[in-house]
């Protein structure tokens, strides 16, 4: 009896492994020469798009004009423009007012009317007007410092460093109801406090400024940021009118406490700005125990959208407005990349290679969402460095963002990309025709937008959009942070509804129920 | 069996004039479009979407009282049209590339060999199958318009009247919004006669449709963003549904002439490049 042994291959049997399906998807991807050109062409589309649409023609100065611009302690853009009238304080201290009227006037657009005329100005107190006591290093723009303020809106602050804000008492100030504001000196450290009587006082805040030592220039002050009106009611549309304002403070019961107070209170406006001297009555008036100041200007820092600033600013992210040219690319060529089997019946061969059909969808979405990464990299990376010196040779501003804050923007760009064309894998996948893949994704992305130019119902619904579709990734753009303390146009392009990764992790979501149900179709339905 | 055969054997031996062919390779391309299922699903979607669309933008619309509101009520309620003409662009495009996916386009042109002729049919097919889906959501949106607005704030009391055909410039919006959904069918055909991949060609068309608005806004230099604004597809197409008439880039009847000149180069280049390449 012999025993016949059983029939063995001569030939290795294939494997199926995870990264063999990610070589062999590639290798489907690599050798479509179509494929591989639009990819391309949409890294050159983001780039040339972005780069040279965006600023051309917006520059209005001739030769080098980029504005200096100060640094706060923090390394951020700040608008430190005010009247100040000071007296050194050399040691250790406390200065204490009372303030007892808060008003203000604008002037509206189309106010100036000539070069010689005065302009025509309109009361309206803007609601972060504000007067009060301050405490700073130097006069110098951008030196540390701590302030008590009555604001236009807002009621009593403190504010201190540019970016620290808190909330003291609220309510208007009248003669009736006047309020007194206290700050206190202890080498670095400043506590600001709240009255309403006088007697009664209540800490707001207690600050440690670093860098604050020696003598300090300690008094009282007024600014007005620009008055902003939205010309569009609409999120998604940028642009307004801004319209320079004054605030005048009345001060009085002024005591300088500590070092060796001089008898006389210099007067003078920090932070001197051809835009600002427009403004006309800025000053001081010293009468008796009294005080009048008039001042314009913020102490407050700056944010992107430009319309809180005398500067002309942009962002790092100012030319990736065509990432979503390059968004639209990715989408159909990841739709293709799934659909393109069913047509040309390669799924069959395909599944019957890999019978493990979640194994086949997540190696295409690797390799589409590798591919889509890579080259997002490489588009936002070009756009934000070369972006740079491009809007400074139109003489903008880039507002300054830590390194880690503009790679942050770049990786979101490539993740956003890749998020997005591997939904459309998945979606590819679940509708098995390329058409209404495509014109799926399209659509749940651009929605946004295009609602949002409907000006009726603008900013809400727009922003909710922002917020629950897949277009809310679009927030990785977002390279300044929002000051609730500063007016602005916080939208598109600058600002979005939701943080970056916030926004992020709504599209990756939406990408994993997709995922999840093209598998569960997948595993179920015939090829 | 046999007699059938004996049919269509006579049917393809007939002598054939002029106008016969025409109204054959028209009959073929209906025949085509109608026995797809897809294609009466499609024709529901324009519809339903365009309506669904408008009905929750104006729901959300409201004109508080006391606030000043400046709207422009028809275009409100015509708002839907920018999310169904994404539907009008499927349709299009299939109408097309679905010949070339299967090969069936080679089957067509051995048939009907005047290439110019089979591009002409199937664009009159897809005016006939667009025009009532584009009639019904007009009228949809503008029902609802009528039905909700007040409901609003948008009172007669406050300077908006009830949406009505006629008044002219609502008149002209709808006529205007039903020629607009059948160009954008027929550029969107003429663009996929052009590229002749289904996805690649709905990539292009709603790039061309949805981003030139998106970046206009966008642009720095007020003098492009009048240019895209004026000779974009939609923001020329769409001023058509305008009638405040304040701040338009470009009249609404000359918006819609843009248009239509997109659509008519866009099929003549599809249709030379039919007529020249191989299928």
């Amino acid at each position: 009896m012999t025993t016949i042994a059983p029939y063995r291959a001569a030939q290795q049997t294939g494997r199926d492994g995870f990264w063999q399906l990610v070589h062999a998807e590639w290798t489907k991807f690599r050798t479509v020469r179509g494929w591989v050109i639009a990819v391309m062409a949409a890294v050159v589309l983001i780039d040339v798009l972005g780069l040279f649409l965006v600023n051309n023609g917006n520059s209005q100065c001739n030769g080098p004009c980029i504005p200096v611009v100060p640094t706060g302690p923090g390394g951020e853009a700040v608008l430190d423009s005010f009247y100040f009238v000071r007296q050194p304080l050399s040691t250790n201290g406390s200065l204490t007012v009372r303030l007892t009227s808060l008003t203000g006037v604008y002037e509206p657009e189309g106010g100036f009317t000539g070069p010689h005329a005065a302009p025509v100005l309109r009361k309206k107190l803007v609601p972060w007007s504000k007067a009060g006591i301050i405490i700073t290093q130097s006069t110098r723009q951008g030196s540390a410092y701590a302030a008590m303020m009555v604001t236009g809106q807002h009621g009593v602050r403190m504010q201190y460093d540019y970016t620290g804000d808190v909330a003291g008492l609220p309510g208007h100030v009248s003669a009736a109801f006047p309020r007194w504001l206290r700050l206190t000196r202890s080498g670095d450290t400043i506590t600001g406090y709240d009255s309403a009587d006088g007697r009664h006082w209540t800490k707001v805040a207690a600050v440690q400024l670093s860098g604050l030592q020696g003598g300090v220039q300690a008094g009282l002050f007024a600014a007005s940021p620009y008055y902003f009106q939205a010309n569009f009611p609409s999120y998604a549309q940028s642009g307004g009118s801004t319209s320079p304002s004054r605030a005048t403070g009345v001060f009085d019961h002024v005591s300088l406490r500590g070092g060796s107070p001089a008898s006389k209170w210099t007067g003078q406006l920090v932070g001197a700005n051809a835009r600002l001297e427009s403004m006309p009555g800025v000053g001081f008036h010293h009468d008796g125990g009294s005080f009048t100041i008039t001042g314009t200007g913020d102490i407050a820092p700056i944010v992107g959208g430009a319309a809180n600033t005398i500067y002309d600013t942009g962002t790092i992210s100012d030319h990736l407005v065509a990432v979503i040219f390059g968004l639209i690319v990715l989408t159909v060529i990841g739709a293709m990349f799934m659909t393109t089997e069913y047509r040309r019946g390669m799924i069959r061969v395909t599944l019957a290679a890999s019978p493990r059909r979640g194994r086949v969808l997540a190696a295409k979405a690797t390799v589409i969402g590798l591919v889509s990464f890579v080259l997002g990299l490489a588009a936002a990376a070009l756009a934000v460095i070369f972006g740079t010196p491009i809007s400074r040779s139109h003489g903008v501003y880039v507002l300054p963002v830590s390194w880690a804050a503009g790679l942050e923007v770049i990786v979101g760009v490539a993740a956003l990309l890749a998020a997005a064309a591997v939904l459309a894998v998945a979606v590819g996948t679940i509708l098995r025709r390329s058409v209404a893949a495509v014109a799926t994704v399209i659509v749940v992305f651009v929605l946004p937008y295009i609602l949002g130019d409907t000006s009726v119902v603008g900013p809400a619904v727009s922003e909710w959009m922002f917020r629950v579709t897949p277009a809310a990734a679009f927030a990785v753009q977002q390279s300044v942070p929002k000051y609730p303390q500063v007016i602005g146009q916080y939208g598109p392009p600058e600002y979005f509804a939701l943080a970056p990764w916030a926004g992020l992790a709504v599209l990756c979501g939406y990408a994993a129920v997709a995922l999840t149900v093209a598998y569960l179709l997948l595993r179920r339905r015939d090829a | 069996m046999s007699q059938t055969a004996s049919v269509t054997g006579r049917d393809t031996l007939r002598p054939t004039t002029g106008t016969r062919v025409g109204l054959d390779v028209l009959r073929a391309e209906w025949t085509k479009v109608r026995t797809v299922p897809e294609t009466g699903w499609l024709i529901a979607a324009i519809a339903v979407l365009t309506i669904a669309v408008s009905t929750a933008v104006i729901a959300v619309a409201r004109c508080t009282p006391g606030a000043s509101c400046t709207a422009d009520t028809t275009k409100l309620s015509l708002t839907g049209i920018e999310v169904g003409q994404a539907v009008v662009v499927i349709l299009a495009v299939l109408a097309i590339t679905s010949e070339y996916s299967t090969g069936m386009i080679r089957t067509t042109l051995t048939a009907m060999p005047r290439r110019f002729g089979v591009l002409a049919a199937k664009a009159a097919v897809l005016t006939g199958l667009v025009l009532p889906a584009a009639i019904v959501s007009v009228a949809g949106c503008l029902l609802a318009g009528r039905e909700i607005l007040p409901g609003q704030g948008f009172t007669a009391v406050r300077g908006f009247a009830l949406l009505s055909l006629a008044h002219g410039p609502t008149l002209r919006a709808a006529a205007g919004s039903v020629l607009y959904l059948l160009l954008i069918g027929l550029l969107a055909l003429g663009v996929a006669t052009i590229v002749r991949d289904s996805a690649a060609a709905t990539g292009t068309v709603l790039a061309l449709l949805y981003l030139a608005p998106i970046l206009a806004a966008f642009v720095g230099s007020p003098a492009w963003q009048r240019r895209v604004e004026r000779y974009g597809p939609t923001s020329a197409g769409l001023t058509i549904q305008d009638t405040t008439g304040s701040h338009l880039p470009i009249g609404p009847w000359g918006g819609l002439a843009v248009l239509a000149i997109w659509a008519a180069a866009a099929l003549l280049a599809g249709g030379l490049l039919l007529r020249f390449r191989d299928a």
